[in-house]
């Protein structure tokens, strides 16, 4: 019972996950809250771990989400189904396209879906942001500032692009700091 | 050819941090420059075909050029070459972090990292809305901020609303239909 959830769970993620991992990072998240697999703070854990992995995010986050909730066989079930629905949509759109040539590209329904989805995936990223704000992640003032500190580095490259810009807007790097931080506060 | 789709995946999947934007790149250069595989103008194509498709962009991605090189084969190669890396690193990291958890000096850096990884959610949002908008000198006109009015209303419904995420979707989906399709009628008539 417990596998079969699972498994429709992260196929209907697979299934209307637009828009790149980001945005299939609230559609996870919903699932697992509703679903009760785990506290808000462990799966903004596995978020974490998912960003300094190698990889897709959102394999990543399968992968360990489905671990949590199931072990190994949990985390190979996740992974296979959030990718399923990619396989059978992916392959009749190449099928098509190979058959169609590129008519497809400029056809209004086409084009303006995929803007218009676009503006609901900010939106979907921006809840993921504004449901994970809570005195579980964010304990204290020094959790603020670790969040504005973190915003700022990451916007910096967008008004004044140089390599030191660049350079300390990596995700990567920044979560490394962030923990050193947060080691050195509340050790 | 399912082993050198699986190989050049399996390579890129291990190799780059940051998600599947970050595969792009490697991927082009990898099937484009050095294999020679398609040409510019069809990855091009691919691109915007993994990221018009729903599912992860890199997955799509290798679904794609496994199905133009190799059929079936090839996407089988390709696909597991670009989730395998992922999956065990993740698995690796599962089993032993479930026991390090419980260390106090994990448990702080992870105080540290929680709100910096909210913030690295919410922060990309300014560019993927200026990409959205098409804003390319800054034109203060209010009519070319409508569409996040869009973005807004899913926010809120999700956050305040409880909604899940796929409804939005399915009615942004509908909505958008619909209005073309009344606007081309009207126009027609």
């Amino acid at each position: 019972m417990l596998y079969l959830s699972l498994f429709i769970s992260f196929f209907k993620i697979g299934l209307f996950g637009f828009g790149g991992g980001l945005a299939i990072l609230s559609l996870i998240q919903m699932e697992v809250e509703q679903h009760g697999w785990m506290s808000r703070q462990e799966f903004v854990d596995i978020v974490a771990v998912s960003q300094v992995t190698p990889g897709p995010i959102g394999i990543n986050c399968a992968t360990y989400v489905g671990y949590t909730v199931g072990g190994f066989w949990g985390s190979l079930l996740a992974t296979f189904a959030i990718v399923l629905p990619s396989l059978m949509i992916m392959l009749s759109i190449c099928k098509a396209y190979f058959w169609l040539g590129k008519r497809f590209r400029g056809n209004p329904y086409f084009e303006e879906t995929l803007r218009m989805l676009r503006f609901t995936v900010l939106g979907l990223i921006a809840s993921a942001a504004l449901l994970l704000m809570k005195p579980e992640t964010f304990i204290d003032a020094y959790s603020w500032v670790i969040f504005g500190a973190v915003c700022f580095f990451t916007v910096l490259p967008q008004i004044h692009k140089n390599k030191v810009t660049e350079f300390l807007s990596h995700p990567i790097l920044l979560i490394v700091l962030a923990g050193a931080a947060g080691f050195l506060i509340y050790r | 050819m399912f082993f050198q789709l699986f190989w050049t995946y399996l390579k890129i999947g291990t190799f780059t941090l940051g998600g599947g934007y970050a595969m792009l790149p490697l991927i082009q250069r990898e099937v484009v420059d050095r294999r020679g595989w398609i040409d510019e103008e069809e990855f091009l194509n691919m691109i915007a075909l993994a990221q018009a498709a729903p599912g992860l962009i890199a997955v799509n991605s290798a679904i794609f050029i496994g199905w133009r090189i190799g059929g079936w084969r090839g996407v089988c190669g390709a696909v597991l070459g670009a989730v395998l890396p992922s999956f065990l690193i993740i698995l690796a990291i599962a089993m032993v972090f479930s026991e390090w958890k419980e260390l106090p000096a994990v448990e702080a850096a992870f105080k540290g990292i929680r709100p910096a990884v909210v913030a690295l959610i919410a922060a990309p949002l300014v560019k993927m809305a200026k990409s959205a908008l098409k804003i390319k000198n800054s034109k203060l006109k209010i009519q070319n901020y409508l569409p996040l009015l869009v973005s807004l209303a899913a926010a809120l419904l999700i956050w305040l609303g409880g909604v899940n995420p796929v409804w939005v979707i399915l009615a942004t989906i509908v909505i958008t239909l619909c209005s073309i399709y009344l606007s081309l009628y009207h126009s027609s008539k």
